[in-house]
């Protein structure tokens, strides 16, 4: 004899809960967290370095580094000016709040203003799971091919900016930026888009700005 | 490909709300995964026999209710379930649209058996 009870919970609202602490931690410390996300090679560590570099004059920034092995990307971020704890998540394929909680520990955070987190390079796992931020960014980028949020819709739907990485390829690889930019409204209307390139500087003056004006916002609300 | 995360947080989920009912044992889950969730019931199904072995839970079998992305058009109001890449609205093209169901992730119920229910057989 078998009974039914009823239980109704979203399976991932352990995660959930942590990434609500986490994102209280953030709060209280009165700093900006932003989740980049990307597949490998999008250039999450270039555009981290590149923000660094860009910011560094106007804001105190740390840096959470998200990948399987190695901290070559925490040495990036740490050679551009930032200071960077490297997570390595031993084969899981995506962050989740409690590596972010664990990473949160080693950082006085009262002493930034902004926090990029890195996450694994992968388009499907990492937008399900909530880290807490305030700000989740996808990084595409040009050689990936035009049809990405087509194939990626999870990924592409619950940000709250896009940047489209390595614009200065466009003349060599067959991307149609229209089509891409038509599949990105279908699932995410009016999104924040920056197209620019890390390499060549292209269009990198406007994502910095917004990144500014974001931290600005946060900081008005905070007092 | 997080199913390994996944079942443990369902094994928690079910464990808890068993618990909770002075149940012995947890005989099936229900869940319910929408199809824009990513997940896959065969990989889900491997790994909670993994994760579930050696708990009251072990051996449970799932049940998935799965849920189509269906959409609704923000400029004519149409809803509708998608066919294939293609997302725009099928009545009037438009590419305002907003998902209605399809992001579902939860488990909905679980069946157990209970200590007493047991003995009352015998």
């Amino acid at each position: 004899m078998s009974q039914r009870v009823a239980v109704v919970e979203k399976i991932l609202s352990a995660n959930d809960r942590l990434a609500a602490d986490n994102r209280t931690r953030l709060d209280s410390a009165g700093l900006l967290g932003m989740n980049l996300m990307a597949s490998p090679g999008a250039g999450k560590t270039s555009l981290v370095e590149a923000t660094v570099r860009g910011l560094s004059g106007r804001l105190r920034m740390a840096v959470i580094d998200g990948d399987i092995a190695t901290r070559l990307d925490a040495d990036r971020a740490v050679a551009a000016g930032a200071t960077a704890v490297q997570i390595n998540t031993g084969g899981e394929c995506h962050l989740d709040a409690v590596m972010v909680q664990g990473a949160l520990e080693q950082l006085k955070l009262d002493q930034f203003d902004l926090l990029l987190i890195e996450n694994v390079g992968n388009l499907i796992c990492p937008a399900s799971f909530q880290l807490g931020t305030h700000l989740s960014v996808l990084v595409a980028s040009v050689p990936e091919g035009d049809d990405k949020p087509y194939k990626y819709p999870g990924a592409y739907r619950g940000v709250d900016a896009l940047v489209i990485n390595k614009i200065d390829l466009l003349p060599y690889v067959s991307f149609d930026i229209d089509h891409f930019r038509r599949g990105v409204e279908l699932l995410n209307p009016g999104l924040t888009t920056f197209p620019l390139s890390c390499r060549t500087g292209q269009g990198l003056d406007a994502w910095l700005d917004w990144a500014g004006v974001q931290v600005e916002a946060k900081r008005r609300t905070q007092t | 490909m997080h199913e390994l995360s996944v079942t443990q947080s369902m094994l928690e989920i079910a464990l808890r709300h068993s618990q909770s009912a002075g149940a012995r044992r947890v005989t099936d889950l229900h869940l319910v995964i929408g199809d824009l969730s990513s997940i896959v019931d065969e990989s889900l199904q491997f790994y909670w026999d993994i994760v579930s072995q050696g708990t009251p839970a072990e051996g449970a079998k799932l049940h998935f209710q799965r849920v189509p992305l269906e959409l609704i058009c923000l400029a004519c109001e149409d809803r509708y379930l998608p066919v294939g890449q293609d997302l725009a609205c099928p009545a009037c093209g438009s590419a305002q649209v907003k998902v209605v169901t399809g992001e579902e992730f939860h488990l909905e119920a679980i069946d157990v058996e209970r200590e007493t229910q047991l003995e009352s057989v015998r």
